[in-house]
Order: C-alpha cells, then sequence, then structure tokens
C-alpha cells in the first residue's frame, strides 16, 4: 500500500480521493455502502443563502458516456447545514468542503462567514455553475469577476479557499490566473460542460431546464487537457476532476497537474464508486513502483 | 452497510408488448416491500434504470418493464445466466394498512401492483389497458385478488372507460381502508380525486427520471407538501409511493 496522504493547500487529506460537489448530498446516503473515511473529503451540496427548490423536472438525460443535470442548486441553505448537516458530518472522518454559490458578493461573504464559522476544512467557490440565471457562472467567466469574489472570500474565510472553475469559458488559464492573484489557496476544475439533448418524437429537450451541465466518462480528456494547461499557468495546488470513474482516471488526472482528485457522477453509477477508485489507484501506484502518491502530481512529460 | 448485489438472471423473455425478468438474490428479496423499486446497471451505460419489483418469490425477484430507450433494450437483450448490478430494494413502499385495499394500475403501471396485491390481508383491483391486446397479469391479479374489474379505453376489455370511473365504482360498492395506485400521472391524479370524494386515504407510486436512486443526486425532483409548504420532494427516497394529499398536483 502507498503512502495516499496528500496537502491540498494546507488541508491534509487521508488520500486524493474526494467527491465532487452536488454529487454526493451530504454525504448519509453513501455512509450507507462504505465508511466516509474512507474518502480524503467531502465536497457537500452546493450552499446558497436561502433555501433553493432548484428547476422543475425533468433535471436528468443520459448522453453517451456521460449525463447532464439541470439541478439548479436545490438545497436547504446555509442556516440548515450548518445546524443539522455539520455537526453529522463532522464526525465521519473525512474532509469537509463547504461549496458555496452567491448570487452576489455580500452573499458569498455572508457564506464564506458562516461556513467558515461552522467548522468547514475548506471553502470551495462555486463560479461555475451552469444551471442558474444569476450568480453561478456569471462570476466565472470573466477574470475581473473571478478575482473580485475570491478577494470577498478570502477577506472573510477562516480556513483554505478554492475556486471552482468552469470549461465554459474562452481561457480557463486565465480565469484560474486571476483566481490565483486575488489570493485563492487552491483551484477546484471542471465543472459541467453546457450541453443539451432533445427527445425526437416530442421535439423537446430531455431537460426542462432545456439545457444543462455535461459530466460523466466522456468529459475526462477535457478535465486532463484543462488541469495541464491550468498546472501550467499557476503554482497553486488543483483539485481535479470531470469523468474520472476509475483509479487509472485518477493517476491520469494527478500526472496532467492535480494534488487531489475528485470522483462525481461516477457516484450514481455506482454508490462505492469513489470508495472503488481510491483502491484502484492504490493498487495502480502499488503495480507502478510509486510508494508515495503525492509524487506522481504534475509528472507528464509533455511533447 | 447496504449492498451492491450482483443477481444471476434466472428467466427472462417477451411478456406481449413488455419484458419479464427473474433474478435471484435471496438478501434483497429478505429486504422488499411493495412499491419499492431497484436500481438496475445497463451495461456500460452511466445511469441505471429504476424498475418496480413486479413479485417476489422465496429469493427471486421479477420485474417487469418497458425496453423504450438504450438501456431497457440493452436489458432485454440479456440471458440466463447474465449476473446484473443491482441495488435495492430502494425508496418508501406501500404502507401497511389493516383490511380490504384497492390496487390500481394502469398500463405498465399494473405490474408493481401484482406484489402489491398478494401482500395486503385482502384486495380487490381495478387495472386499466388501452386496448385488450395490451392487456398485462389479468389472470394473476384474478388469483390474488376477490374482484378484478377492467377499464379499457375502446371497450376492447371489461368496462369502456377511465381508471378513475372504475375506482369510483368500486369505492361505492364496499368499503376499503385504502386505495394503492401506480400508473400514468393523470391515473394517479383521477384516482386520487375518486377516492378522496369516498372519504379513503389514497397513496400513488410516482415516477420521475432519476440519477442516483439514494437520494443524493436530487434529479428525481417532484413537489410536495411538507407542513403545509411545497417544496421539492425525490421520487427515489421521499417516495416513489407518496400519500394522495401530499402531491402538488398542478405543479
Amino acid at each position: 500500500m502507498p503512502d495516499m496522504k496528500v496537502n491540498l493547500a494546507g488541508v491534509e487529506l487521508s488520500n486524493p480521493i474526494v467527491v465532487a460537489s452536488g454529487t454526493f448530498g451530504f454525504g448519509r446516503e453513501f455512509a450507507d455502502y462504505y465508511p466516509l473515511s474512507e474518502l480524503g473529503g467531502i465536497c457537500v451540496k452546493g450552499l446558497t443563502v436561502k433555501r433553493r427548490d432548484g428547476n422543475p423536472a425533468p433535471r436528468i438525460a443520459e448522453t453517451p458516456a456521460g449525463i447532464l443535470n439541470s439541478v439548479g442548486l436545490q438545497n436547504p441553505g446555509v442556516d440548515y447545514f450548518c445546524a443539522h448537516e455539520m455537526p453529522w458530518l463532522k464526525q465521519q472522518g473525512t474532509k469537509i468542503i463547504a461549496n458555496i454559490s452567491g448570487n452576489t458578493l455580500e452573499e458569498f461573504a455572508e457564506l464564506t462567514e458562516k461556513v467558515s464559522a461552522a467548522g468547514v476544512d475548506m471553502i470551495e467557490v462555486n463560479i461555475s455553475c451552469p444551471n442558474v440565471k444569476c450568480g453561478g457562472l456569471a462570476f466565472g467567466t470573466q477574470p475581473e469577476s473571478a478575482a473580485e469574489v475570491t478577494r470577498v472570500v478570502k477577506k472573510y474565510a477562516t480556513v483554505p479557499v478554492m475556486v471552482k472553475l468552469s470549461p465554459n469559458v474562452t481561457s480557463i488559464v486565465d480565469i484560474a490566473k486571476a483566481a490565483e492573484d486575488a489570493g485563492a489557496d487552491a483551484l477546484s476544475l471542471i465543472n459541467t460542460l453546457l450541453g443539451m439533448r432533445i427527445d425526437l418524437n416530442t421535439r423537446r429537450p430531455i431537460l426542462k431546464n432545456n439545457t444543462g451541465g455535461m459530466s460523466g466518462p466522456a468529459v475526462l480528456p477535457v478535465a486532463v487537457r484543462c488541469v495541464w494547461q491550468v498546472a501550467n499557468a499557476v503554482s497553486i495546488p488543483l483539485l481535479g476532476m470531470g469523468g474520472v470513474s476509475r483509479g487509472e482516471d485518477a493517476a491520469e488526472l494527478m500526472m496532467a497537474g492535480a494534488t487531489a482528485v475528485a470522483v462525481g457522477t461516477a457516484n450514481f453509477t455506482d454508490p462505492r464508486a469513489a470508495y472503488l477508485v481510491k483502491q484502484q489507484l492504490a493498487a495502480w501506484a502499488d503495480s507502478h513502483g510509486v510508494s508515495d502518491i503525492a509524487t506522481l502530481t504534475k509528472t507528464v512529460k509533455a511533447w | 452497510m447496504k449492498q451492491v448485489y450482483l443477481c444471476p438472471i434466472v428467466e427472462a423473455g417477451p411478456l406481449g408488448d413488455y419484458f419479464t425478468l427473474t433474478v435471484s438474490c435471496p438478501a434483497l428479496c429478505a429486504l422488499a416491500a411493495p412499491g419499492q423499486f431497484v436500481h438496475v446497471k445497463c451495461g456500460e451505460k452511466p445511469l441505471r434504470r429504476p424498475i418496480s419489483i413486479h413479485n417476489i418469490q422465496a429469493d427471486r425477484l421479477t420485474m417487469i418493464y418497458e425496453a423504450k430507450g438504450e438501456g431497457t433494450q440493452w436489458l432485454s437483450r440479456q440471458s440466463v445466466g447474465t449476473e446484473l448490478d443491482i441495488i435495492g430494494p430502494l425508496g418508501k413502499g406501500f404502507p401497511k394498512v389493516e383490511g380490504p385495499v384497492l390496487v390500481v394500475g394502469g398500463g405498465i403501471g399494473v405490474p408493481p401492483m401484482y406484489f402489491t396485491a398478494r401482500s395486503v390481508g385482502e384486495a380487490d383491483a381495478v387495472l386499466g389497458f388501452r386496448s385488450a391486446d395490451k392487456a398485462l397479469l389479468v389472470e394473476e391479479f384474478q388469483s390474488v385478488c376477490r374482484n378484478v374489474k377492467l377499464m379499457s379505453d375502446d371497450g376492447t376489455l371489461g368496462q369502456k372507460g377511465f381508471v378513475a370511473q372504475g375506482v369510483a365504482e368500486m369505492l361505492k360498492a364496499r368499503t376499503y381502508s385504502a386505495v394503492f395506485a401506480c400508473g400514468p400521472k393523470i391515473m394517479l391524479k383521477t384516482t386520487y380525486d375518486a377516492a378522496k370524494a369516498a372519504g379513503v386515504p389514497c397513496y400513488v407510486s410516482m415516477e420521475e427520471r432519476m440519477g442516483c436512486g439514494i437520494g443524493a443526486c436530487l434529479v428525481c425532483a417532484v413537489k410536495i407538501y411538507k407542513d403545509g409548504e411545497a417544496v421539492m420532494g425525490h421520487v427515489c427516497k421521499d417516495g416513489p409511493v407518496f400519500r394522495g394529499e401530499e402531491v402538488v398536483w398542478d405543479a
């Protein structure tokens, strides 16, 4: 068994496998299938100041080797999370990363203060949700607004701040650099790719929201490319994600430049997916003479 | 800890316009309650397919499904001996009630009501089909129910008319402790209306495109009333069976 510990911007993870926000709820459902202490960390469901009901159903469609979702940040609100979910989460023996999504800079400040006080280990700033009208991606498509949000969150945070980037931009590197310059401690990438599917019989989009975020195995190469480009442009650590469903996928994202790797959509295919990816990554490292998993990061020998 | 089961197929084949599939899975069968569903991995498809439980016999679980999309079409090509990757039983099924129950099924909503009818102490049934050639499991229901009323859209089977008319007639003729229904949403609503008018509690099994199946991804949203307020519930965890008055019907 290799040494699986990694350090993500000062947060010590027992292993590099984290679960992606929006694919794991607040963890309770998966705790029925394996102990959550097996995970390096949990990025919890995106939190907003007020409760959000999300978009109307259908909210999911299948795509070749992937899915589209248009949940639209349904969540019980940050106060409920702090009062009812955090006390339980803190006892699970894994790092808790709060994913926050504000409509305004003031909301980002409020969310940051509240989750910091609740004792989360890290904050993931969602400026990349494609399924909500205001906030979300609106902040994440321009370097200036991404930097502005980062500065506000950094000002109020008492824990490391990670900014989650969208691939739905002309240059993800420019956004990444802007977040780093504004003080981000880490970056997570990629959020979903905007997509659409149509039911041929009804000529209606399958999603009631018309468009949704694409994820799953099909997006892995996009994630590898984005992580590699960003790793070459910034010096802060990266949480890589996008289409990871096997240990080898996690190794690939680490080689591209990720310090840790999140498993997302695969959690829907198999509730044990993140645990299995961790086991497979350890086995892969063993069979390839990697005794310290952290040494894998950014070792791709590009042509 | 909950398990992901590998269940060998012991029987599979077409059944009219649909397909029937029986797997062996003692652990899952021991836990399953009427109205619950299983979540079946279909080859390399990223999403499992939620399928209701048609019947449990000892350690065998039978599903009847429509091969409508790529996942269920893959499933229909699998043969005896293949191991299926299944999680379940999932969701909240029909409640336990004392006294006779009226079970109501429409179209592909008919199969799960068989396990339900068998499991309650005493059941009558109203089954609705488009036409006689689409009928399903009629004899099976007749063998476990005292009285089975058949309804068809075109009158080629039983009585011509909608399921809810049959429900209203049955509720007039006999006192039931509850109505349990599965079928298209419009049938569920009209059945609920008929039950409400008769003052009988009604439970309906809802459907929505589903992701994880265990309540984490929040995609199978359905509007329900909770403490008097309309909120987003989820078919996989809060349902699939809801009390009729819980559902926001005009959502």
